[in-house]
């Protein structure tokens, strides 16, 4: 799967979409298939504040709970509800109808210390060359 | 999201088939110091490997379990002597090729670990052991079976032990090997020519609720390697998928087979876990019986119970458990999602007041208090077919 170029990308592999002052978070293909089937998503609630580098979501596989960490800071406009019905989606689009939260940027430049997609990429690609080290 | 990679690591222990897994691109993980697959990606992950070995079959790297032999060459002799003071249960009963469910347990009548022995010769037995434990057991058997008269072996790393698990099981075995399975009832086993490798033990035991076998074959990386393939391309045509650890899990969990450091341990008895029917008090002395005896007069104080989420959430091991007072009653065991169920599940050790079916339970999941249930056990039991004639 291709990254699209233009999100921003965390190393903990939550991915940002900022149209304007308002920003989609996900969490990248590469997380989806490291937690492998996702059972359970926990949001926060419409209106509740985010701070970057801080967990603001848990995302849950079979075996494993994984806490999801602010890209940036904001106040959470949308949060996905399909989720709750359909996990999966996380795992079967996790650029698209696997969105968590939408929030509204308190500030955007933030963005700006991320990586682009092609930086992701290598970085990705160090991570697979350690694991098969 | 916290990294979930799992990077080669060489101070783990590997099986003889850790190459063939990594090939295959196994998750890899981290259990009881082995590096072991949790899920294959290839079979589709956890949930496809779990929901294949109850609708059809999958297969499982076991080599990671120990085994431990204790035999004399005599018709009778101290081995069933040395086996019945260190299991609780009664290893007389057992003809030769049977095999049972058993423990070893300390004096304070708590778990060592639990283990299957199966009676190879008259006075010949295997002891299969759990990985997490191997080096504990094996000192446990040797130091408490000095004064008997028999022979003790660590076999451990002689055997690539492979579990054949689901409904199709006996179908895919079949076309590797002339023993008569059908003959081979649960909890017996044969030797037989598996694979073209001669004098194979076939045992049909698992640890997945299902019916299946597990093969124990030479430990080299060629033969393993090969029986392994040979398994999954016979298989095929069965939908076999390689199964790892994660599913392995998933699948005891519902059929409610204990875990070692979670359902039993040093500090729970055997009153306490209700594996009752498996202590059989009555065969004489073994390691532990003083103990159970007074603890059985004395009643528990607590007992392992089944739940099921009421409220969203999954109750995970290690969460704590309160009443609806909201006291601290204890810790969930084992908790997880069930595939076959639909529903999360956990066992628990809850007061005896508390283990009426549909007590409610409360679990605390990252600070929030969220409602289980008390429910009957084992979540899941495999339908029985009746005997075909």
């Amino acid at each position: 799967m291709s990254y699209p170029t233009q999100f921003r990308y965390t190393k903990e592999h939550e991915w940002i979409d900022a149209k304007g002052g308002i920003a989609t978070i996900g969490i990248t293909d590469y997380a989806q298939h490291e937690l492998g089937d996702v059972v359970f998503v926990e949001l926060p609630a419409v209106g509740s504040s985010l701070i970057t580098g801080k967990t603001f979501s848990s995302v849950e596989s079979v075996k494993a709970v994984s806490e999801i960490y602010a890209p940036a800071s904001g106040q959470v406009t949308e949060a996905n509800s399909t989720l709750q019905n359909t996990p999966e989606s996380i795992n079967s689009d996790p650029h698209g109808a696997g969105w968590l939260v939408k929030v509204k940027l308190a500030n955007p430049a933030e963005l700006n210390s991320l990586m682009d997609a092609a930086a992701y990429e290598a970085y990705i690609e160090e991570k697979k060359k350690e694991a098969s080290a | 999201m916290e990294s979930v990679a799992s990077p080669q690591n060489s101070a783990l222990r590997k099986t003889p088939l850790n190459a063939l897994h990594r090939s295959l691109g196994a998750k890899m993980v981290n259990f009881g110091g082995w590096d072991m697959p949790v899920e294959y990606p290839s079979s589709g992950g956890l949930l496809a490997e779990h929901k294949a070995v109850r609708n059809s079959v999958g297969l499982f790297d076991v080599s990671h379990m120990g085994d431990i032999r204790i035999h004399t060459a005599q018709r009778q002799g101290g081995a069933l002597d040395a086996v019945q003071h260190i299991t609780m249960n009664d290893a007389s009963k057992l003809a030769i090729g049977q095999a049972q469910y058993s423990a070893m347990l300390y004096p304070e009548g708590t778990f060592v670990d639990d283990v299957i022995v199966h009676r190879l010769g008259d006075d010949d037995y295997l002891l299969v052991i759990n990985a997490g434990t191997r080096e504990k057991d094996i000192n446990w058997v040797q130091m408490n079976t000095q004064s008997f008269d028999c022979t003790v072996a660590d076999l451990s790393d002689s055997y690539t032990q492979l579990a054949i698990q689901g409904p199709r099981a006996a179908d895919v075995l079949k076309k590797l090997t002339d023993v008569n399975l059908d003959g081979v009832k649960n909890y017996w086993f044969t030797h037989g020519t598996v694979c073209g490798l001669r004098n194979i033990l076939i045992a049909r035991t698992g640890y997945t609720g299902e019916d299946g076998f597990e093969i124990y074959v030479p430990s080299d990386p060629g033969t393993s390697e090969s029986v392994w393939n040979k398994v999954v391309d016979v298989g095929k045509e069965f939908g076999i998928v390689p199964c790892g650890l994660g599913a392995r899990n998933t699948l005891r969990l519902e059929s409610k087979m204990a875990l070692y450091e979670h359902e039993i341990s040093d500090k729970i008895n055997v009153w306490e876990a209700g594996l009752e029917r498996y202590c059989k008090m009555e065969k004489g002395e073994f390691i532990g019986r003083t103990e159970l005896a007074k603890a059985r007069a004395r009643g528990v104080s607590r007992t392992l119970v089944g739940l099921e989420m009421v409220d969203r959430g999954i109750a995970r091991d290690g969460y704590r458990c309160l009443n609806e007072n909201g006291d601290a009653i204890g810790y969930v065991t084992s908790g997880s999602p069930s595939p076959t169920l639909g529903k999360n599940i956990a066992l628990t050790y809850v007061p005896p007041a508390m283990s009426a079916i549909g007590t409610p339970v409360y679990i605390e999941i990252r600070s929030q208090k969220c409602k289980a249930q008390v429910v009957a056990t084992p979540f899941y039991k495999r339908p029985r077919k009746a005997i075909a004639s």
